[in-house]
């Protein structure tokens, strides 16, 4: 079992935790994630290690919730424990010196970006970031990206805070202007990593993506994360999950992470009919207990 | 032994109707009762050289445990079994007998050979039905350490046996739980998942510890195991599933058989939505394959709902590597074969799958693994229809260790090279067994040479000598 030590509410509908996990944060690099899986019934989820500590033996894990497994996750407090986490999983991020490298984070991805763009600042590199969300209340980290980022920009796609644009314009007005943006990193929803990496495509500036398939195992045993580049199909939980945008077939991976919208969907309704359930027997129980 | 007259067939055993199981999990057959059994069991001649035997990876003394159960004597069967075989209740459901022990049984030349595996089955069924397994006395601790990574047969086998040689045992399980392909690849209804469970419980008893959730590679190197560790058993399997590099392959709906049978066994989507993962329940069922993992996707798929289930294969039936009830059974449920047919290409709409664009074959010469190679027929090329389709053609080890241990010699397949006399590897400490040295090959087999590696590191542990 790990054990949840801190939980966080970092927006409505995006969760902090930060998990007993001493073999995880022994070992863990940014760029690396874990499988969690709640319990028994639970599916495999992969996450990524939006923190570590190896002395205290944790790692924070950040996740938004968008279906019925992170939508459970989310009740989850502190004290209560995943049944199980496995990792570190992937190949962690190549950190050295580039120069100047511009980070963009969308939504979530803000949780991924942060231990990258800490170890690129202290290898010396000179960070631009770029983080966006939908409004502001979907927003978080702004402080600590600041603190490792050279320059900051904060937008939110309905104004709600920072500059009103998709993360994609700031992007493209920075490549127009340093001509030395030796890397970018882009991570967050697929339409955006798409995005990004296609407005980066003209400046051929390297542009690496971090890919969120679906997954079971995470081990390279299964094929479900696999994802088509240019050279063929690759596996992202070992192959990846960091990749050349400018190679993924973008378009075969959205269709492929919409491929169980019907399950997802009966999977969110049996869980909420299994709630009501729940309320309706505590209620009865409570009666029962009155009159008895 | 007075000469006794030959029963030419074996004694049937029941098992659930075709019609009713392809609605459920349950296990197909039933087992023998205790009075079939014991009529099986004397239809054994009781060979003064029984090639039975021969036939058997792990030389269980078949007539031994045969003669035992026509006495009625089920715990002296157990004992004689138990001795070369840890896990006889599975062996006895998975071994392909008809090529190994049944297949050698010299009844096999004229009538139907002893049904050994049925037996073995019946007796290890038997011992678990009398309540709690008695577990051998251990030897005083050894003071030695050793790490088994993977849980599969080969694990299981090799921690039991070092464990009984007095060592300390540390299983290491990628997944969150032990057993490898008996619980993520093999459906319930061949092999229930208590029956694995029990078997990881009595190695368990035997004082190994399993540590679920720990990939190694990842979590620890093999060198780093190696500083606590006296010595390694590598039993991490044929892992990587193969694709076929086909136009059209990523489409969703597309799956490796890992990947399907996964989701419904380990992650158990055939009780969605009670469990979260989801699995495709297509009304189409293509399988690619024509061993026992396409047996086992295309009977998995009718009871997901299937409305049928079609099983593709490049040669013809007799040179299906599949388990003979495997296929007989799969005949049984109403799979289709479409045999001689090689998948050229998928086409779909939209992002999913929805044909399989196949060229027939016609037999030619024997190739290098001596079956008749399969030749395609130019311009024969059809479309079979399907919503969802398994690719089921083979899987090698994954690289994962090789790729973090320099000196561990590796052939281009990605299996592993060892000594076969003691299952040693390229690196000082390391053993391997199982399908991470033969790549996707049989549970016993697996077991055979996990025993050959337990004793031999028995013997480098006491003399330090590699
Ligand atoms: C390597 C890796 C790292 C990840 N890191 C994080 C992280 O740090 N924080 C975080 O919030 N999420 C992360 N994800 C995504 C996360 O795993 C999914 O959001 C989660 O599995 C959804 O599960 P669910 O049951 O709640 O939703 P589901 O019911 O499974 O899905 C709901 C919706 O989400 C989409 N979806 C399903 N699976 C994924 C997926 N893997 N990626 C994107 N969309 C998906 C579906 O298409 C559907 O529209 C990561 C994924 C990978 C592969
Ligand atoms: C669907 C299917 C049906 C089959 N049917 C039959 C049958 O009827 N009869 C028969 O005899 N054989 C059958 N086989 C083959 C048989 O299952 C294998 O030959 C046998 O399981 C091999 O045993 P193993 O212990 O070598 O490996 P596995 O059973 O593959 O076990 C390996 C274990 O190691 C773990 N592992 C892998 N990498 C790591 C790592 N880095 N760190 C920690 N753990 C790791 C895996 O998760 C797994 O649990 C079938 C195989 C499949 C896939
Ligand atoms: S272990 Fe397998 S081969 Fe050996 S006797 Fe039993 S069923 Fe036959
Ligand atoms: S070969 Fe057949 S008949 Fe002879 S001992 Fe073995 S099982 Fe019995
Ligand atoms: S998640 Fe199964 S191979 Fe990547």
């Amino acid at each position: 079992m790990y054990k949840i030590l801190h939980k966080e509410v970092l927006s409505e509908t995006v969760k902090l935790m930060v998990l007993d996990a001493p073999l995880v944060a022994r070992k863990a690099r940014a760029g690396q994630f874990v499988i969690v899986r709640m319990n028994e019934t639970g599916e495999r989820i992969p996450l990524t290690i939006a923190d570590f500590d190896a002395a205290a033996g944790t790692i924070t894990i950040i996740f938004q919730e968008v279906g019925k497994s992170t939508m459970q996750m989310g009740t989850l407090q502190e004290g209560d424990a995943f049944e199980n986490v496995v990792g570190p999983l992937g190949h962690p991020t190549e950190i050295k010196n580039y120069g100047k490298v511009v980070m963009v984070a969308g939504g979530v991805g803000v949780a991924p970006i942060y231990p990258i763009t800490r170890a690129l600042k202290q290898a010396g590199n000179y960070v631009i970031s770029v983080i966006g969300a939908r409004n502001q209340t979907l927003l978080f980290w702004e402080d600590r990206m600041r603190a490792q980022s050279d320059e900051l920009i904060v937008c939110t796609d309905d104004g709600s805070y920072g500059r009103k644009s998709l993360v994609t314009e700031p992007l493209k007005e920075i490549l127009e202007k340093e001509k030395d943006v030796a890397r970018v990193w882009a991570i967050g929803p697929a339409v955006m990593m798409k995005f990004a990496s296609l407005t980066t495509q003209p400046y051929q500036t390297p542009t690496i993506v971090s890919l969120n398939t679906v997954m079971v195992d995470g081990t390279g045993m299964c094929g479900g994360c696999r994802v088509v580049m240019t050279e063929g199909a690759q596996f992202v939980c070992v192959d990846g999950p960091e990749f050349d945008g400018h190679k993924v077939d973008w378009d075969l991976l959205l269709a492929r992470l919409s491929f169980f919208r019907a399950e997802e969907q009966r999977a969110i309704e049996h869980w909420k009919e299994h709630l009501c359930n729940l309320d309706a027997a505590f209620e009865n129980g409570v009666k029962a207990g009155q009159h008895g | 032994m007075a000469k006794k007259a030959i029963v030419p067939k074996k004694v049937k055993m029941p098992e659930q109707p075709a019609e009713e199981r392809i609605h459920n999990y349950q296990e197909v057959p039933y087992g023998y009762t205790p009075e079939q059994a014991m009529e099986e069991a004397l239809r054994c001649l009781q060979c003064a050289k029984p090639t039975c035997m021969d036939g058997c990876p792990v030389n269980i003394n078949i007539p031994g445990f045969l003669a035992q159960v026509a006495d009625g004597d089920f715990q002296g069967a157990v004992e004689t079994i138990k001795k070369t075989n840890a896990l006889p209740a599975i062996t006895g459901r998975v071994c392909p007998q008809e090529v190994q022990c049944e297949g050698v049984c010299v009844l096999h030349k004229k009538y139907e050979p002893v049904a050994i595996g049925r037996l073995e089955r019946f007796v290890a069924d038997w011992e678990a039905q009398q309540g709690k397994i008695k577990t051998p006395t251990l030897p005083p601790p050894s003071g030695k350490k050793v790490a088994v990574v993977g849980s599969g047969p080969a694990g299981l086998t090799a921690a039991a046996d070092l464990a009984q040689m007095g060592h300390e045992v540390d299983i290491f399980e990628a997944l969150h739980e032990p057993g490898g392909v008996l619980v993520y690849g093999i459906p319930e209804f061949r092999l229930p998942k208590a029956i694995v469970k029990r078997e990881v419980d009595y190695v368990r008893s035997l004082g190994a510890k399993v540590h679920v959730d720990y990939v190694v590679g990842a979590v620890a190197t093999l060198d780093e195991l190696l500083e606590t560790y006296d010595a390694i058993l590598l039993g991490t399997g044929a892992g990587l599933p193969w694709f076929m590099g086909l136009p059209g392959e990523n489409l969703g709906g597309v799956y490796s058989s890992n990947e399907y049978l996964t989701r419904v066994n380990l992650m158990k989507a055939y009780r969605f939505p009670e469990y979260d993962t989801p699995v495709s329940r297509g009304s189409r069922v293509l399988t690619i394959g024509g061993g026992n993992t396409a047996m086992d996707a295309a009977r998995t798929a009718l009871r997901l709902g299937a409305k049928e289930s079609i099983i593709v294969y490049r040669r013809s039936r007799a040179e299906m590597p599949a388990r003979a009830e495997e296929i007989h059974h799969a005949e049984e449920e109403g799979v289709k074969f479409h045999l001689l047919t090689t998948p050229i290409a998928f086409h779909g709409k939209d992002g999913r799958v929805t044909a399989l664009e196949c060229i027939r074959n016609e037999l030619g010469e024997p190739d290098a693994s001596g079956r008749r190679r399969p030749v395609p027929i130019e311009g024969s090329n059809f479309m079979i229809e399907a919503d969802v389709m398994v690719i089921a053609i083979g899987q090698s080890p994954s690289p994962l260790i090789a790729n973090t241990t320099p000196e561990l010699e590796t052939r281009k397949n990605g299996t592993v090279t060892t000594d076969a006399a003691t299952m040693k590897t390229s690196k000082r400490g390391v053993f391997a067994a199982g399908d991470i040295i033969t790549g996707g090959a049989t549970v016993i087999l697996a077991m055979g040479q996990a025993k050959i590696a337990a004793k031999a590191i028995d013997e480098y542990l006491k003399t330090g000598v590699w």
